[in-house]
């Protein structure tokens, strides 16, 4: 680490972090690094329902009735609300194991398949575990270091361990996992919903204006009520369909990742063992269910050994009882507190030093989802993490 | 200075880091935070098997109160819903509740039970809530006996 003489602000933990993620707003918001999709679905969703707010809620609202517009709106705002959250948040990324831990697992696994002579292949890293009656493999990540927790993948775009991971979306700029696959389905349905929504009353006011003006002099007057059609429509059949889909694996409880390798067909008597057996209980489970926080502590100030006094000494949830006092970095008279802290500060340099490199950009496949791939065995390093100072706020 | 923080001090001054024990997580029960409470043999020496089931299981009991599926949740999950999830700024979620009890059982237990005998445990949060890491830490001076002063490096009581 560079010593620095004068610090105007605390590095955070964010900028220290592995994978290929782009954090804003000091380390509150991240997103994949690929963004342009995303910002091509906030284009789309604003323009048209500006265009329709603009031009055919203002005939409608006097013609039919003003609650139409007022409905649209709050759509578009839920659904503009569920997308944003969907980009933004966490899906549930799993932290990099720290040198320690990653040597100790390395040792355990050594104890069981024996050292492998040079040469040969060495054995599948494979755990088994019996949940629900059925035998459930994890395996082993080379990029993380970790026994992958059963649902959890790794997303080759992100470059991260994700739990319960289900596609990576590269219309939200996220990956989709554990912690934002609600968002998600909320927001695909709440675009359905809004698509076939202005859809519908784009008809009703080509129709009602066609009648007083004729079909050809309605267009000429709202050119912009073509264009919300054409896109409407092209929406309608993906989104809705997606909706579709994602409703059928949430009362499933699958995932899409899980569908796509057809990991739990029924062939060989394979069965999905975290169904519930009901589709009530699957959809409250998936969508009201508990919502666990981040553990990728984004915006905890990593702390440097030459710092000048931060006081501040946020680790996640408060793990010091005594007021925080500055680190120190000799082993003077430390209390418990800051041995405490202390600890975390030693994984988190170690967790901070590794080398970094270049990593090239990946290209991505302009699908409605992104094909997920197996990890690859891959070297120790870890792939350098660059981010973009946010546009906007959130 | 109460006699517990005492004696985490004068184990500081005289203790180094030996190694590190990684208590995994046990998957049987699906993809519930759970972990594993069979007993690691580094710690054989250290500390009796009874006190290392006792907080596994607490720290269980905690992480399956807070991923607990039933009408508090799903009343949480629609209301959030509802408010199109704004109402999580000025409201902690259930979970978030939980952790942070977890926090203090783990400052407790760390005080009367593992610093004592020269652990310490991590806080599962703070590891991706992929293990429980409990550090080994050697007593240089040699004397494990807790209120004594050492004679590592000078400094009164």
């Amino acid at each position: 680490m560079s010593v620095m003489v004068v610090r105007k602000k605390a590095m955070r933990k964010w900028e220290k972090l592995p994978g290929r993620n782009t954090f804003c707003c000091d380390g509150r918001i991240m997103m994949a690094r690929q963004k342009g999709i995303f910002y091509l679905t906030l284009f789309l969703i604003l323009g048209t329902c500006a265009l329709f707010f603009a031009f055919e809620c203002r005939y409608l609202a006097v013609q039919l009735s003003p609650a139409i517009p007022v409905f649209a709106v709050v759509l578009f705002l839920f659904a503009m609300a569920m997308l944003l959250r969907t980009s933004f948040s966490d899906p549930g990324v799993i932290p990099r194991a720290l040198p320690d831990e990653a040597a100790f697992i390395e040792m355990e696994i050594e104890a069981t398949n024996g050292t492998v002579p040079q040469g040969q292949r060495p054995p599948p890293r494979i755990k088994n575990f019996q949940i629900n009656n059925q035998i459930v493999k994890l395996k082993y990540c080379y990029t993380c270091k970790i026994f992958r927790p059963p649902r959890a993948s790794h997303c080759s775009i992100c470059d991260n361990c994700v739990e319960r991971f289900d596609h990576h979306c590269p219309w939200v700029g996220n990956c989709v996992g554990k912690r934002n696959y609600r968002y998600f389905y909320l927001f695909i349905l709440s675009l359905s919903l809004l698509t076939i929504y202005i859809f519908t009353f784009n008809i009703v006011y080509v129709a009602l204006k066609s009648m007083k003006i004729g079909f050809l002099n309605t267009l000429k007057e709202t050119p912009g009520t073509v264009l919300e059609v054409l896109i409407c429509f092209f929406t309608l059949w993906s989104v809705v369909g997606l909706t579709g889909f994602h409703t059928f694996l949430v009362a499933l409880n699958q995932t899409t990742n899980e569908d796509i390798k057809g990991a739990w067909t029924g062939k060989n008597r394979v069965q999905n063992p975290y169904s519930h057996g009901n589709i009530v209980k699957n959809c409250c489970e998936v969508l009201c269910g508990p919502l666990p926080p981040s553990v990728l502590d984004r915006r905890g100030i990593l702390q440097q050994e030459d710092s000048s006094a931060q006081g501040e000494n946020s680790t996640r949830g408060p793990s010091t009882q005594e007021p925080s006092t500055p680190e120190k970095s000799s082993t003077q008279e430390p209390s418990a507190a800051q041995v405490l802290g202390a600890q975390v500060v030693g994984s988190i340099r170690e967790g901070s030093s590794s080398p970094t490199r270049q990593s090239a950009v990946p290209m991505l496949p302009l699908s409605p989802t992104g094909m997920p791939e197996e990890a690859q065995p891959s070297a120790v390093e870890l792939p350098a993490q660059s981010w973009e100072d946010g546009p906007t706020e959130h | 200075l109460s006699p517990q923080a005492h004696d985490l001090q004068e184990l500081r001054r005289s203790a180094s880091l030996a190694t590190k024990v990684f208590v995994q997580r046990d998957y049987n029960d699906g993809t519930l935070c759970q972990f594993q409470t069979k007993f690691p043999l580094e710690l054989d020496s250290r500390l009796e098997r009874q006190l290392f089931e006792e907080t596994v299981k607490t720290l269980n009991g905690f992480y399956t109160e807070a991923e607990k599926i039933g009408g508090s949740s799903y009343l949480e999950g629609c209301l959030a819903c509802a408010t199109a999830y704004f109402i999580f700024l000025c409201m902690e979620t259930h979970y978030e509740k939980v952790l942070k009890k977890i926090s203090k059982y783990i400052q407790e237990q760390n005080e009367q039970v593992y610093a004592p005998r020269g652990l310490l445990l991590t806080d599962p949060v703070e590891r991706g809530m992929r293990v429980i890491e409990i550090s080994i830490y050697e007593d240089r001076c040699g004397s494990t006996s807790s209120g004594s002063t050492s004679s590592g490096g000078g400094g009164g009581r």
